[in-house]
């Protein structure tokens, strides 16, 4: 059974179809890049999967359940944890209570035991610390000692990317859904990134699904591609297979013939 | 970032210029007119701070061109733009504008002392009014003293920036150290009851400080103020660090302060002033209650009053011998069952507005303050919850034998201080929690905190049961106190003044609200409760309106910012120095940029 | 493949799942239609009964609501139009009405004093229509420029509490320098007190002249807004103030033109204050202020003819309602739940229809 598994996806807004019918599966372990061109419906597949919107159709079945329609919450307590294309960090709080807040669904004291200092609050408090900063230590250097206390404001681009990575895992998903993780960095940073999502999968086991323009990145880490246009799949395959389909070159520059055809067709008409 | 943003439009170079010169001088001449027209010059005028020679009518009156001085000598300093010297222009200005503003505020008199009539629809603008602005000296030479003082006060409010930082600030702290000694007279007073050669000797027989104490205080304090200056000391400028560390150990200082004092001080204090203590205390009970609603977790309440309402009355309810309920319970059998209904409010209240965008949240929840109020003052609800009578009789807080109640105030202000210390025991224990991070991730950004994983719902409905909580235990604790509760004890006007209580000393920040309650419940006074200066009844709501429009303008994060506020409203600030470490050495850049 | 996916579409389970907070607010829904049926049938009952009003009571009562629902109508167009367009709610506004009034006053006495009011009744309340939309104009634009200017892209929460210092600092300074009495306007003159005769009914004067004034302001204002430039201006702000700018429209100053005529509307909406109740005092804004805000809500904020609807209704549902519903089941002291109704209103139309009945005409930058 696949981890991920979306039967007949649709969703769309004020008339306008994002996805129209999307089959999708993702097995544990897998490294999948969802690549198309702008418009083409990835990041509102992200979105109905991690709940934010419902789809107006179709199934999501995760580890066996159906979590379409549930929201966020849940759906990240179930597993899935995602970053977005435009870094949504809580800016004011600092870089290891961003992550500490990551921690929130799997963690469980409530007020009574803040209140009352019990000795589960503080030995949970002590594990959310602990847990946080080995998460951060994942980076390197980038993200640990005077950095911790820092609001995450200041960070630098690259590292506020980081960051929202590092707040995704602390919610110790199964599914890692990252939403164009190297946009906006420069060369050497990406691929320092793309190592980093090899790492993902090869030291913390996670499944990750992500969305991204850079081939290079695509080419390096997927086992497999799968192609989105016009909210629509149009062709699935490992890298190789994908870059050589001409659907997915059609989609991308667009087909000349078709164009010569239908102006030869008018002019019949 | 300030005050300079007046200067903004003002040309960089130091040139005379005229329409500066007019602004200046009309605003604070508007200023001065609107302070004698209101009233307030006539009535603040009775309360003297130095006898004979300045009462509060006259300080609040001449501040304003003393200000403007100040303010046409500020300079904005921008990083990378040349600053425009001051030099004597400036001077000059000052001194015209107070000129032009003091001249305005006199021919307001004259046109008050030409037209009695006026006084018919402006109660306020009488002879009384036009003797004050000419300081009694009838109207013909009168009308020349008040632009010669307003220009003096100009010229000197400008001089101010010729002076060192150090000295400006030591000058500063004697003249607060006068005010504030002139205003806390009475809690000087029965301080030092024991040692009464020091109020003797401050204070003037009938009331206010006299001139020789008045000069010695400002030598004393401003001297102290120069020579410390520089100097560590821990204690209040270090609770606005940034610093987590550091601001945990100058809370903890200032925690074991406060418990020393919340012990001693009501026994020093006679009545009205545990009174007033009290007062406080139910208000920072609140301001504590609701800085976990909006600050905490950033939803605007503004009927945050409806379950202090619920608190007072199921109090009365289950207490009073008088009420519709058929059975009596003592204060502390009560007191379950009051937390349980004010938790059930804070859910039937939070429920229906958890999916609402902020601003109408905020309307929402002032609409079900004012319906609550609305029903317990009907005559439809009269047999059960007394319509405009209310609930009388209520018993007060049974201990041993004895019932304490308002007339023990003493003993009342220790219970009421107990209740604080326990909110604010629980607000410090949730802010840095698992719950309170939730909280702040949501007052963040709520969408994403949903995505992270926090279940927005129970987080927004756990923040409303326990700022409703909180509400009640100041509810339970006013029943007792007053005795008698009714209905216009809750007016939407609370809530609001709940609000700038927890604005003004910092949301967010539970030594803030203390002091923000402090400040103010103490000094001007709650809604229905005199405060310090007693003088300000009338006038209270037209200053908490101000006050709340000067601090969202000047200072948005309150006297006593919490750090994410801090963090939140000077990003810039803050990232000019990022590349710095606490001790303030460089850190470098990024390594890889 | 294509046969699995035809099967799998046709198990899709349309997931359904609601939440217990739906479940409460289904309940609420469902007491409030409940309780409102009941309020209505009862009161059929008595009427048939020949208990409570008579049928001309229950006309002049719907009558003075749909006056005052115009006046709501009024106010909420300033509400409306800087939600519009800066996208906060502006709580000061019912002091801006309020200022109008009060000065109105004072013009309305003096007019009185001269002996100009008996004389001249037109020219009167013409005269004190102009006095109290100047007053409101510049109240209104002083407010924009002292308080709200600075506060130009802050986060909602902020300008909102800013204007709730606003509205309690005009309160308490106009309670400064009026004192807090009551004043009343002088009595409406002679000509205006009878009743006119339209098809049979005799409507009074006074909610005939409010009914005009507020259709022809509305007029005005609609002329205004999609004929003008400055209205044009206007649209294009509140759509994107960025690309307005752009554009080469003065942002401020479409800005000030906007708390302008929202004030100058409120200016109106004071005539007929003064017109329908007469007495006036600091605290006059208030509870106006409020219904006229729900009015703007419930016509869907940001739409002006929305507004004027809104008012309307709010109006009809407040003048009749605590009768109709409230005293048909039985509840005594209906009068003085008057304003509850008005709050419940508030609250029920935020809760369950937060977007209005005409539907919301906001900018992209405050579509949520």
């Amino acid at each position: 059974m696949p981890l991920l598994e979306i039967r007949n996806l649709k969703k769309s807004f004020g008339g306008v179809m994002a996805i129209g019918g999307v089959d999708l599966a993702v097995e544990k372990g897998e490294i999948v890049s969802i690549i198309g061109p702008n418009g083409a419906g990835k990041t509102s597949l992200f979105n109905v999967i991690s709940g934010i919107f419902p789809p107006d159709e179709g199934e999501i079945i995760f580890n066996g359940v159906n979590i379409a329609g549930h929201s966020p919450s849940e759906i990240t307590k179930a597993g899935i944890a995602r970053t977005f294309q435009n870094v949504r960090l809580f800016p004011n709080l600092t870089v290891l209570e961003n992550v500490k807040v990551g921690q929130h669904c799997r963690t469980r004291r409530g007020i009574w035991s803040a209140i009352f200092q019990t000795k589960g609050y503080r030995e949970e408090e002590r594990l959310i610390e602990e847990k946080a900063k080995e998460i951060l230590s994942f980076f390197g250097t980038r993200l640990v000692g005077y950095r911790f206390e820092q609001p995450a404001f200041v960070l630098s681009y690259a590292n506020r990317r980081r960051l929202e990575i590092a707040r995704a895992m602390a919610t110790e998903p199964t599914l890692l859904l990252l939403d164009e993780p190297t946009a906006g960095m420069n060369p050497r940073e990406t691929a320092e990134l793309t190592e980093l999502i090899g790492k993902l999968r090869s030291d913390k086991g996670f499944t990750v699904v992500m969305i991204e323009h850079d081939m290079r990145v695509v080419g390096e880490v997927s086992d497999r591609v799968v192609v989105l246009d016009h909210g629509v799949k149009i062709a699935e395959g490992t890298y190789q297979e994908v870059s050589t389909n001409e659907n997915v070159i059609e989609a991308y520059l667009g087909r000349p013939t078709e164009l010569r055809k239908t102006t030869t067709e008018e002019q019949k008409a | 970032m300030t005050a300079a943003t007046v200067d903004a439009a003002a040309p960089r170079t130091a040139r005379f210029d005229v329409r500066r010169l007019l602004r200046y001088g009309g605003l604070a001449g508007l200023a001065m007119v609107f302070v004698a027209a209101t009233g307030m010059l006539e009535t603040f005028n009775n309360r003297l701070l130095i006898r004979p020679i300045l009462s509060m009518g006259y300080l609040i009156l001449l501040s304003a061109p003393f200000v403007m001085g100040y303010l046409v000598g500020k300079r904005t300093e921008i990083e990378g733009v040349e600053t425009a010297p001051r030099t004597s222009a400036d001077v000059v200005l000052a001194i015209v504008a107070g000129l032009i503003a003091g001249l305005i505020t006199a021919l307001f008199a004259a046109l008050v002392d030409t037209f009695p009539g006026l006084r018919g629809t402006f109660p306020r603008m009488g002879p009384q009014m036009v003797s004050l602005l000419t300081f009694d000296r009838g109207v013909g030479i009168g009308f020349l003293i008040l632009p010669a003082v307003a220009a003096v006060l100009g010229a000197l409010g400008v001089a101010m920036h010729w002076l060192s930082d150090r000295l400006r600030k030591a000058l500063g702290v004697g003249a607060l150290t006068v005010v504030s000694t002139a205003i806390f007279e009475s809690v000087v007073k029965d301080v030092f009851d024991w040692f009464s050669t020091l109020p003797r000797f401050l204070y003037h027989t009938a009331g206010g400080l006299s001139v020789v104490s008045a000069i010695v205080l400002f030598v004393v304090a401003a001297g102290a103020s120069f020579f410390l200056q520089g100097r560590k000391v821990p204690g209040l400028g270090s609770l606005t660090s940034a610093d987590t560390g550091e601001r945990r150990r100058s809370s903890l200082i200032a925690a074991a302060v406060v418990l020393v004092l919340t012990i001693v001080l009501p026994q020093l204090l006679g009545g009205v002033l545990n009174e007033l203590l009290t007062n406080v205390g139910l208000f920072l009970l609140m301001g504590l209650g609701l800085n976990i609603v909006v600050g905490y977790a950033g939803l605007l309440d503004l009927g945050y009053v409806a379950f202090f309402a619920v608190g007072a009355y199921t109090m009365a309810l289950l207490t009073s011998p008088l009420s519709a309920v058929p059975f009596q319970l003592n204060w502390w059998q009560a007191f379950p069952i009051v937390l349980l209904m004010a938790a059930l409010a804070g859910v039937f209240v939070g429920t229906p507005v958890i999916r609402m965008r902020g601003d109408y949240l905020a309307i929402v929840t002032l609409g079900f303050g004012e319906i609550v109020r609305y029903l317990f003052l009907s005559d439809w609800l009269s047999p059960f919850f007394g319509g405009a009578q209310g609930v009388r009789r209520i018993p007060g807080i049974p201990v041993g034998s004895n019932e304490i109640g308002g007339s023990d105030i003493t003993q009342f202000v220790y219970f009421t201080l107990f209740f604080v210390a326990i909110a604010a025991y629980i607000s410090w224990r949730l802010q840095d929690s698992r719950i309170g991070r939730a909280w702040a991730a949501m007052r963040e950004d709520e969408d994403i905190a949903e995505a992270v994983g926090i279940d927005t719902v129970k987080a927004k409905l756990l923040a409303f049961v326990t700022g409703a909580v909180l509400a009640s235990f100041a509810g339970a604790l006013f029943a007792a106190k007053v005795g008698t509760v009714f209905a216009h004890s809750f007016e939407i006007i609370v809530s609001i003044i709940i609000l700038v209580v927890v604005i003004v000393g910092g949301m967010g920040n539970i030594a803030g609200v203390a002091v923000g309650a402090l400040v103010l419940i103490g000094v001007l006074g709650g809604p229905n409760q005199p405060g310090l200066l007693q003088e300000f009844g009338e006038y209270k709501l037209l200053v908490y309106g101000a006050l709340l429009i000067f601090m969202m303008l000047q200072k948005p994060e309150g006297l006593l910012p919490s750090a994410r506020r801090a963090r939140e409203l000077h990003q810039e600030e803050y990232l000019q120095d990022a590349w710095l470490d606490k001790e303030g050495r460089f850190v470098g850049q990024e390594q890889e940029a | 493949m294509t046969a699995t996916t035809a099967e799998a579409a046709t198990r899709v389970r349309k997931s359904f799942r609601p939440s217990w907070v739906d479940l409460f607010l289904w309940a609420i829904r469902i007491g409030a239609i409940v309780i409102i049926a009941w309020g209505l049938i009862g009161s059929i009952l008595n009427f048939a009964a020949g208990r409570g009003l008579s049928a001309t009571q229950w006309r002049d009562l719907i009558v003075a609501a749909l006056s005052q629902g115009a006046m709501y109508g009024l106010l909420a167009l300033g509400y409306s139009m800087v939600y519009g367009v800066l996208g906060f709610i502006n709580f000061a506004h019912g002091e801006v009405f309020m200022s109008g009034a009060m000065v109105g006053f004072i013009a309305a006495n003096w007019l009185f004093d001269a002996g100009i009011w008996a004389a001249n009744p037109i020219l009167s309340l013409f005269i004190v229509l102009v006095v109290a939309m100047l007053t409101s104009t510049l109240v209104a634009i002083l407010v924009e420029r002292v308080a709200y200017r600075k506060l130009r892209g802050a986060p909602r929460l902020i300008p909102l509490i800013t204007s709730i210092g606003v509205s309690f600092f005009l309160q308490y300074t106009f309670a400064a320098l009026f004192g807090v009495a009551v004043r009343s306007y002088p009595q409406v003159p002679e000509s205006f007190r009878g009743a006119l005769n339209i098809g049979g009914f005799r409507i009074a004067w006074s909610s005939v002249l409010v009914i005009v004034v507020a259709i022809l302001s509305m007029i005005g204002l609609w002329y205004f807004v999609t004929r003008t430039k400055s209205g044009q201006a206007m649209r294009a702000v509140a759509e994107d103030k960025e690309i307005a700018a752009l554009m080469g429209i003065d942002v401020d100053r479409t800005i000030v033109t906007v708390f302008a005529v929202g004030g100058a509307m409120a200016g109106v909406a004071a005539l007929m204050w003064a017109i329908l109740f007469r007495g006036v005092n600091f605290f006059t804004g208030f509870l106006p202020g409020i219904k006229a805000f729900t009015s703007a809500v419930l016509g869907g904020i940001g739409n002006l003819v929305g507004a004027m609807g809104g008012g309307v209704l709010l109006g009809l549902f407040e003048g009749v309602g605590p009768l109709l519903i409230l005293g048909g089941l039985g509840i005594p002291g209906v009068s003085q739940l008057k304003d509850v109704v008005a709050f419940t209103a508030l609250v029920l139309v935020l809760v369950f229809r937060p977007s209005g009945i005409f539907g919301e005409r906001l900018g992209s930058e405050d579509r949520v």
